[in-house]
């Protein structure tokens, strides 16, 4: 454990990459106690500038509502969306990728094309489509983005089967008398696991730009306070009142940076064979 | 005795050059008038298409017998003169000499019947209601049509307008197939201007026509119609230069005041009198707790139109007071209460039968501004402790929503028409309610009495009866509260201000650009 802290804080950019995420997941924690009313209450007159009002830190939206609060709020509706999917997409994809590896043969063509089949679609194309025909409410929302982001997910873990499922330590478990399943689980995935956390944590990043990108459409749900969404409404006041796209805009910005940097850096840490030299 | 009204051309000249040419000396010739349309209209047939694009072409091709100014009262165009009998059953239009087509044959009264009882009864719904109420048209000349009426119809003198009645030329049109004839593609009327040229997705071009019957009208040489599908270029097209009117509702709501501020730009809110866009919340009558007055009422009561008005709206429009637009005949302010009082609302809500129901808001899908307003309402009525969730939607989904009365409260807005009896009884109307149409008595709001009043007073022929039954009717429909009635729409024109004119009837830039001169 100790190597592993010392080889993730090895990467500087890791290490602010965590600092800033800590900041986000605090503040998305907080927003319901620092700012116990709906972030949709209109609190002020419109269009106030940041800074020029106490109480109000980073002034006021094109009706009136607390920008602020809205950024504390978006910040918890952006990390439950990262974290859900990306679940869900893990909970779709190792299956199917560990299966298409362990199985091979007829099991691993089916399940293989079945994939490239959603992957020939491009993604955010796909998420657009399905939200248009469903009802854009946040589990639908989640559901989009899952089905749109598991396909690279079963693509490694089979790329990662392959390679361990002819290794002496599976042989020897199979040759104990292990089932399938125990064998997968037990052994395999294990092994497999470093490759599938540094992903995962790119997909959180990919999820939040990705529901930003559905919300600024006006593709999210319309009930919920997102970043997305602020930037998406903010968008036709940006020449009168840049900084309602602008903040939000950083918000998504430094989330995202923070999440790849810390991907980077558990890179480094779990698999030490790659580390680079000069570091 | 006859009611007559009679306007001389020399009267009508010196009216509509109006107090600003007085002032600002006579109006110079010349010059290309560059103007924004959106959406690009399907057709500039406006005897086959009436939308508002279509309109907005169209006025400056086609021309109806009157004109209507800012209170809606009637100017000749092609008619120079005209008689109501006492009876309020025979309308008598006296039409214009040397008036020809774009093609150079003559305008006569056989054009009118044509137009009125053939082209227009078979193609343009509104109008073929209207119609039902005419039993025969007489052309006993050339210059003179009368129409004989089965029944007083008071609404009557106010379809003459191009986007109701145009003038469409016989000699094209007669026996033959008028939706699929090819003289829809080159459109053919009396009008200012002449058909050119229609660059899809791009340009409509139209010229002067150099044989209009009005001394040294138009003034501009030619008209271009810019086609930008996207509102924040339509902004950047103004400010560049590229074009010099931007027609009521072509840049965000949210723009208007940058743009406002610039050098020799101009606004007016003038020009939507005769269609009264008037905005409201369908309020789904059938359903539980809205089936219950005084849920609506707090709903009424807890909403914030000044708001609205100023944050969305740049100010501009007005607070609605009930089903009547404040430009439409019989207007009458003196009804109910139902400005904002959230401490009413929440006084109401407590003794209603609301129980913590969810209520779903419709947003009208038009925009920025409308999805602004959605939420505003959202949190207006939050606020009084209902239960509200926004329901997202595309056009069509609206459409279908609205129509399948599948909605609790939904955003609508819609044209008056002038008088209450062509564009108000249609929302109210209790035989008026099936599902089906998003544009009918949506609401499902049922009150025999109201019925029969709306009934009576467009019959009724003299306007002192009409004017008691309608006040008799909006007094009844305000203490309902069938729908929130939100705000009477100002959709603003912005121009240069050495445009002169562009906006000088109660059809705003629909009605043609006859009288428009730039002082450069």
């Amino acid at each position: 454990m100790m190597s592993f802290w010392k080889r993730f804080s090895y990467n500087r950019g890791a290490v602010i990459g965590l600092v800033i995420l800590t900041f986000v997941i605090v503040a998305a924690v907080l927003a319901p106690i620092l700012f116990p009313q709906s972030p949709w209450k209109m609190v002020q007159r419109p269009f106030l500038p940041p800074f020029t009002q106490d109480g109000l830190l980073l002034g006021t939206d094109a009706l009136g509502r607390d920008v602020l609060a809205g950024l504390a709020h978006g910040a918890y509706v952006s990390l439950l969306v990262g974290l859900v999917s990306t679940i869900v997409a893990l909970a779709i994809g190792v299956p199917v990728g560990a299966a298409a590896g362990y199985f091979a043969g007829r099991i691993d063509d089916a399940l293989m094309r079945f994939t490239e089949f959603f992957q020939t679609i491009p993604s955010f194309a796909l998420a657009i489509v399905l939200l248009a025909i469903f009802q854009p409410s946040l589990t639908f929302v989640i559901i989009a983005i899952s089905i749109v982001s598991w396909p690279p997910v079963a693509r490694l873990v089979r790329g990662e089967v392959l390679s361990l499922r002819t290794r002496e330590f599976v042989e020897a478990a199979s040759l104990s008398g292990l089932g399938n399943l125990q064998i997968i689980t037990r052994h395999i995935l294990p092994n497999a696991l470093p490759p599938i956390i540094v992903l995962a944590s790119l997909m959180v990043a990919q999820a939040i730009l990705l529901e930003s990108s559905l919300s600024f459409l006006g593709l999210g749900d319309p009930n919920i306070m997102s970043w997305g969404y602020m930037i998406g409404a903010a968008r036709t006041v940006i020449r009168t009142a840049w900084w309602l796209s602008f903040l939000p805009g950083m918000a998504i910005l430094l989330t995202v940076l923070a999440l790849n940097l810390i991907g980077e850096g558990l890179n480094d840490a779990l698999n030490p064979r790659l580390t680079r030299k000069s570091e | 005795m006859l009611k007559t009204t009679k306007l001389t051309a020399a009267v009508l000249a010196l009216a509509l050059a109006g107090p600003l040419a007085a002032q600002e000396g006579a109006p110079k010739s010349g010059g290309t008038l560059n103007v924004v349309i959106q959406p690009e209209p399907p057709s500039l047939m406006l005897g086959l298409v009436q939308n508002g694009p279509t309109q907005m072409v169209g006025g400056d091709i086609y021309e109806s017998l009157l004109r209507y100014d800012f209170n809606l009262k009637p100017e000749g165009q092609l008619a120079e003169s005209w008689e109501i009998s006492e009876d309020g059953k025979t309308y008598t239009f006296k039409l214009r000499e040397g008036v020809v087509f774009h093609d150079g044959e003559p305008f006569t009264s056989e054009d009118v019947e044509f137009s009125m009882d053939k082209f227009l009864r078979e193609s343009h719904s509104r109008m073929r209601t209207y119609m039902e109420h005419v039993e025969s048209i007489e052309t006993p000349d050339d210059h003179t049509v009368v129409f004989n009426l089965k029944q007083p119809f008071g609404p009557f003198i106010g379809i003459f307008e191009p986007g109701t009645a145009p003038m469409i030329p016989k000699h094209i049109y007669e026996g033959t197939d008028f939706a699929n004839n090819e003289a829809n593609n080159t459109p053919i009327g009396t009008g200012p201007f002449k058909f050119d040229k229609w660059e899809k997705g791009s340009f409509i071009h139209l010229v002067k026509n150099e044989d209009y019957y009005m001394e040294g009208k138009p003034y501009v040489d030619e008209v271009y119609y810019h086609v930008i599908p996207d509102a924040a270029s339509r902004a950047v097209a103004y400010e560049t230069g590229k074009v010099d009117v931007l027609p009521g509702g072509s840049v965000e709501n949210f723009d208007v005041a940058r743009i406002q501020a610039m050098d020799n730009t101009c606004i007016t809110d003038k020009g939507w009198e005769y269609f009264g866009p008037l905005s409201w919340m369908w309020v789904n009558n059938d359903n539980k707790p809205l089936d219950d007055v005084k849920v609506r009422k707090a709903i009424m009561h807890a909403v914030d139109r000044q708001f609205a008005k100023d944050a969305l709206w740049n100010g501009l429009g007005k607070i609605a007071t009930g089903p009547l637009s404040s430009s439409t005949r019989f207007y009458d302010g003196d009804t109910p209460d139902i400005s904002y009082d959230p401490e009413k609302a929440k006084a109401l809500l407590e003794e209603s039968s609301y129980d913590g129901e969810t209520i779903r808001i419709l947003g009208l899908p038009y925009g920025e501004t409308w999805q602004r307003w959605a939420e505003a309402v959202k949190q207006n009525l939050s606020e009084i402790g209902m239960k509200t969730e926004i329901v997202p939607s595309d056009v069509a989904g609206w459409n279908q929503k609205v129509a399948d009365r599948d909605y609790d409260l939904a955003f609508s807005y819609l044209y008056q028409y002038g008088d209450p009896a062509l564009g108000v009884s249609r929302t109210y109307m209790g035989d008026n309610a099936a599902p089906g149409s998003p544009w009918n008595n949506v609401a499902n709001y049922q009150n025999p009495e109201t019925d029969r009043l709306f009934a009576e007073a467009a019959l009724m022929a003299s306007p002192e009866e009409r004017k008691a039954a309608y006040k008799e009717i909006q007094d009844k429909i305000v203490e309902d509260v069938p729908n929130i009635w939100l705000l009477e729409l100002g959709f603003p024109t912005i121009y240069r201000c050495d445009i002169k004119n562009p906006v000088n009837t109660a059809f705003g830039v629909n009605d043609g650009f006859r009288d428009v001169w730039i002082d450069r």
